[in-house]
């Protein structure tokens, strides 16, 4: 029993810490310093977007190497950035919340984040290949990719790797959530954070491997004389969108389902009152991703599908904003006559709020068939799932950090620091999408590196505005080295309002999480 | 960079843009005007469905503004009155039924009063029978070509704007990218059906102002319709990522009256036949260097570049004695037809080669066949031109009559 704990009780130091770590808080922190990293990478693509279309005519890029960047910076932002991210935050939290010591498979833990920095080298090269990286746009569409050169299949292998990694950690996630809670921690208990992970791990079971499969066809076309994707040899173009879109829509709640659940830890401690409607919430959660398997062909509603096909999608894209709202007027009524105080990561959560619905409702009028004739593919989608993606998941991301890191570090974060960060990320965030909206009703397409003189003003504030808000997050690094690096001392329970086994440890909190499981009441 | 943008367009300064924003938030508030909807939002409809589209849009944006307001309303009033720093102590309330049945049930009844016009609307718009006239539309990387099967028309519509102003070493026109040299000419006051496909990738056509958007996909052809109300110029663009040219494939459609349409029609025979007699004649070298140069910006500068220098790694130089490497299947296809020497330098190679590249393309690379898109003066003009520019001097002159021994 002794020489058993001892082995627990065993830190190894330096970089064979962090290679061989199976413990929950050093595998989080790596992914969200991975995560952290590649959305500076991702971001740095954006500046050089947003630079090349600050003025009409082709200034500082060339047309193909501007689509690489379109490229690369959708696929390292959503599957290098945002997941990454939030399995750092499942990692550090989701033992916390249940009473665990640890998630159940720690060495598959550590498996599914070494994945990913080999992943990421393997995609990123292929800027250096002859034909670079793919110019596909993040949506791979064939016969495009068909056409594309080397670094489409770089790009293929590293989505196989990214796949393998994003199940493996769902798995844990399910196997930790389902198996080791604490006595008393019914599953209607749980932490919302929890449920929503729950729910979005499922969801990356479910279709990372369609995701795979399809990017396997390509494959197969390319290199191995099958058709599916080319009408020539009897396939369908076409099939490919809905294979991707099967993944991908599920994928777009994966991103932003995790947000919900710090959302829904954040509003009611600094409201001082418990979360309104929980139950509901769970259920409305539960509903969003069930609807997320039936809405993929909204994204092609200018394919030339039946009718009532292209009706079924509009009702049933329009039904999601049913437990959408549920979730926002749940959040609302817990700030309802609570006592509200607006530190940093309430901050964020009510910026959260506010602009993820905004990026609701324009979804709201892209389901609408005849009018996203007009609103498809153009700056006005770029608008509504920047808003959904950056003021939804990221934002949701740098509240959750705030809220969070004086536990993870025991030290407290500078204040007016991660204020001055909340409001130039909202005012410059703004800057840059809200004028995209007009730009798309306009008549600007996407992915274009140049366009038309009417845009020119509008694209001038929005690449000001993305300036602005790339240069904004150095500020959030800086706040995260001081924190780590010392500060005043945290307390075990940071927030006067927070409630949770988590606040129930010190801070920063012991190396396994609960050595002897918590009793739930 | 903001002083140069400044003298460039003295009657725009960049508060100009900035209270065009203002004014946009004043209109997402509702407090908008009339005048200001132009810019800020759909161009003008000249169609029926357009007319739709945008009443539809004025629905859905008056209900989301309206939704918003009361939410937020709600929640900023909390905000206000609900703070600790006033010293308000929470309430204990965590759950309603009643509540979330009603926040459940109000918005899918909104939901419902919004899916009906929207049907409406959508069942209008895929009803393409009893059309008057057919126009077939193909993409092509990056070019659009239309067909009008009845009347026995079909011609290519490029981009037209000069490689010198997206380069910006000319000043821009006043319709940059929006203009091509040959628009789309169609009939108003009756129902025009569009039958879109497309010759490689996924292309889609969009025209604003017709509330038309359908995807060109290679293999299948996808039907559309519209009925346009006033004569004008209507311009639009690509709006399928479709690779490296995506953003210079614009369309470009005339809208005239029945009369002035059936004159073109003329025309348009008329001018196919002089050009199919041009195939058959024999051209000076100098004609065939102009017209070779007009091809060649049409067709080939997208990828080769309007310097024929191409792009390192994707497209080949055209100039014989540069380096190149890309991909090892293209390599291969060039070396093949005697284009690349061993040592990976491009080369001049036979005439007979080179006229079947133009024709045929090569398969497994983005070289694409030109043999339905340019007749047989057009190639041997524009074969003839790339061997002798670019610091070529083969010397060699192709008549139209050799690309018809190949083809």
């Amino acid at each position: 029993m002794a020489s058993a704990a001892a082995i627990h009780e065993e830190h190894p130091v330096g970089l064979k810490r962090w290679l061989f770590t199976t413990n929950h808080k050093d595998i989080g922190t790596m992914y969200l310093v991975f995560s952290l990293l590649m959305f500076f990478v991702a971001g740095s693509f954006a500046m050089v977007i947003r630079a090349e279309l600050f003025s009409p005519g082709m200034q500082i890029v060339q047309p193909y190497f501007f689509n690489e960047l379109t490229t690369m910076h959708g696929l390292v932002m959503i599957f290098g950035a945002i997941m990454p991210g939030f399995v750092g935050f499942a990692n550090w939290l989701l033992p916390m919340m249940i009473g665990a010591p640890d998630m159940a498979l720690p060495r598959l833990n550590n498996w599914s984040f070494w994945i990913l920095p080999f992943a990421f080298t393997l995609m990123l090269s292929s800027f250096f290949v002859p034909g670079g990286a793919p110019g596909t746009g993040w949506t791979m569409y064939a016969p495009l990719s068909i056409q594309a050169g080397i670094g489409m299949d770089m790009v293929i292998f590293s989505i196989h790797l990214l796949g393998i990694s994003s199940v493996l950690g769902a798995i844990n996630i399910i196997v930790t959530i389902l198996n080791m809670r604490a006595p008393g921690m019914t599953l209607m208990k749980m932490p919302m954070f929890v449920w929503t992970w729950l729910i979005t791990a499922f969801l990356l079971v479910a279709v990372m491997p369609v995701l795979a499969g399809t990017v396997t066809m390509v494959l197969m076309d390319r290199h191995f004389g099958t058709h599916f994707f080319d009408a020539a040899g009897g396939g369908d173009p076409v099939l490919y969108q809905h294979l991707f879109w099967f993944f991908g829509h599920p994928e777009v709640y994966i991103m932003i389902l995790p947000a919900f659940g710090i959302i829904s830890q954040i509003i009611p401690t600094f409201s001082r009152k418990p979360l309104f409607g929980y139950e509901s919430m769970v259920y409305a959660t539960a509903s969003i991703a069930f609807l997320s398997f039936i809405v993929w062909g909204h994204h092609m509603f200018t394919v030339g599908m039946p009718a009532a096909a292209e009706m079924f999608f509009m009702y049933s894209t329009m039904l999601i904003a049913v437990p959408t709202g549920v979730k926002i007027f749940n959040w609302v009524a817990t700030m309802w006559r609570g006592s509200l105080s607006f530190e940093t990561p309430m901050l964020f959560a009510i910026g959260f709020l506010v602009m993820f619905t905004i990026g609701g409702l324009s979804g709201l009028m892209l389901a609408i068939v005849p009018a996203d004739f007009q609103y498809h593919n153009t700056y006005f989608v770029v608008a509504h799932f920047h808003y959904v993606l950056f003021s939804g998941a990221a934002m949701a991301m740098m509240g959750g950090c705030y809220y969070w890191l004086p536990k993870w570090t025991g030290h407290m974060y500078n204040e007016t620091l991660g204020k001055w960060h909340f409001w130039l990320t909202t005012i410059f965030f703004n800057l840059t999408f809200f004028p995209m909206h007009f730009l798309g009703l306009a008549g600007m397409p996407r992915r274009v590196p140049d366009y038309a003189l009417q845009f020119t003003d509008l694209n001038r504030v929005a690449s000001i505005g993305a300036f602005g808000l790339g240069m904004s997050q150095l500020l959030w690094v800086y706040v995260i080295y001081q924190t780590v690096k010392g500060g005043k001392k945290a307390a075990s329970k940071v927030w006067e309002g927070a409630e949770g086994l988590e606040w129930t440890l010190t801070s920063p909190p012991p190396y396994h999480s609960f050595a002897t499981a918590p009793t739930v009441k | 960079m903001s002083l140069s943008f400044m003298k460039k367009k003295p009657s725009r300064p960049l508060n100009v843009a900035w209270a065009r924003f203002a004014a946009a938030m004043a209109l997402l508030l509702g407090v908008g005007t009339a005048s200001a909807r132009v810019r800020w939002n759909f161009q003008t409809p000249v169609t029926p469905m357009a007319h739709q589209i945008f009443h539809l849009q004025d629905i859905m944006f008056g209900v989301c503004v309206v939704i918003f307001v009361l939410v937020f309303g709600v929640m900023f009033y909390s905000i206000f009155a609900h703070r600790k720093s006033k010293g308000h102590k929470p309430a204990t309330f965590h759950q309603s039924t009643t509540v979330e049945i009603i926040w459940t049930a109000v918005p899918f009844l909104i939901l419902v009063a919004i899916a009906v016009p929207a049907t409406a609307t959508l069942i209008k718009m895929e009803n393409t029978s009893g059309s008057a006239l057919t126009v077939r539309i193909t993409g092509y990387q990056w070019k659009w070509h239309y067909t009008y099967p009845a009347q026995g028309i079909g011609f290519f519509s490029d981009l037209s704007t000069p490689v010198a102003q997206i380069e910006n070493q000319e000043p821009k026109g006043k319709h940059y990218l929006l203009q091509v040299d040959h628009p789309l000419v169609l009939p108003v006051g009756e129902k025009i059906r569009f039958q879109i496909t497309s010759k490689d990738v996924i292309h889609s056509w969009w025209v604003p102002s017709f509330g038309v958007k359908t995807d060109a996909i290679p293999g299948f052809i996808n039907q559309t319709w519209t009925e346009i109300d006033v004569p004008g110029t209507y311009r639009g663009q690509c709006t399928e990522l479709c690779g490296m040219g995506h953003a210079f494939m614009p369309i470009v459609v005339k809208a005239v009256s029945q009369k002035d349409f059936q004159k073109w029609v003329t025309a348009q025979k008329a001018l196919m036949v002089a050009s199919a007699a041009g195939s058959s004649k024999t051209w000076t070298e100098a004609d065939l260097l102009s017209h070779g140069k007009t091809v060649f910006a049409a067709n080939c500068a997208a990828c080769h570049q309007i310097t024929g220098q191409g792009i390192p790694g994707t497209f080949p130089p055209l100039s014989a004695g540069k380096k190149f490497s890309a991909a090892p299947a293209m390599l291969q296809q060039l070396r093949g037809r005697g284009f690349l020497t061993k040592d990976g330098r491009i080369v001049m190679g036979p005439v007979k080669n080179h006229l079947r590249i133009v024709l045929q393309g090569i398969p497994g690379t983005p070289m694409p066949s030109f043999a339905g898109q340019l007749n047989d003066a057009d190639i041997a003009a524009v074969v003839t031109y790339e061997r002798n520019s670019f610091g070529n001097h083969t010397g060699d002159v192709i008549e139209p009559s050799q690309v018809a021994a190949v083809r």
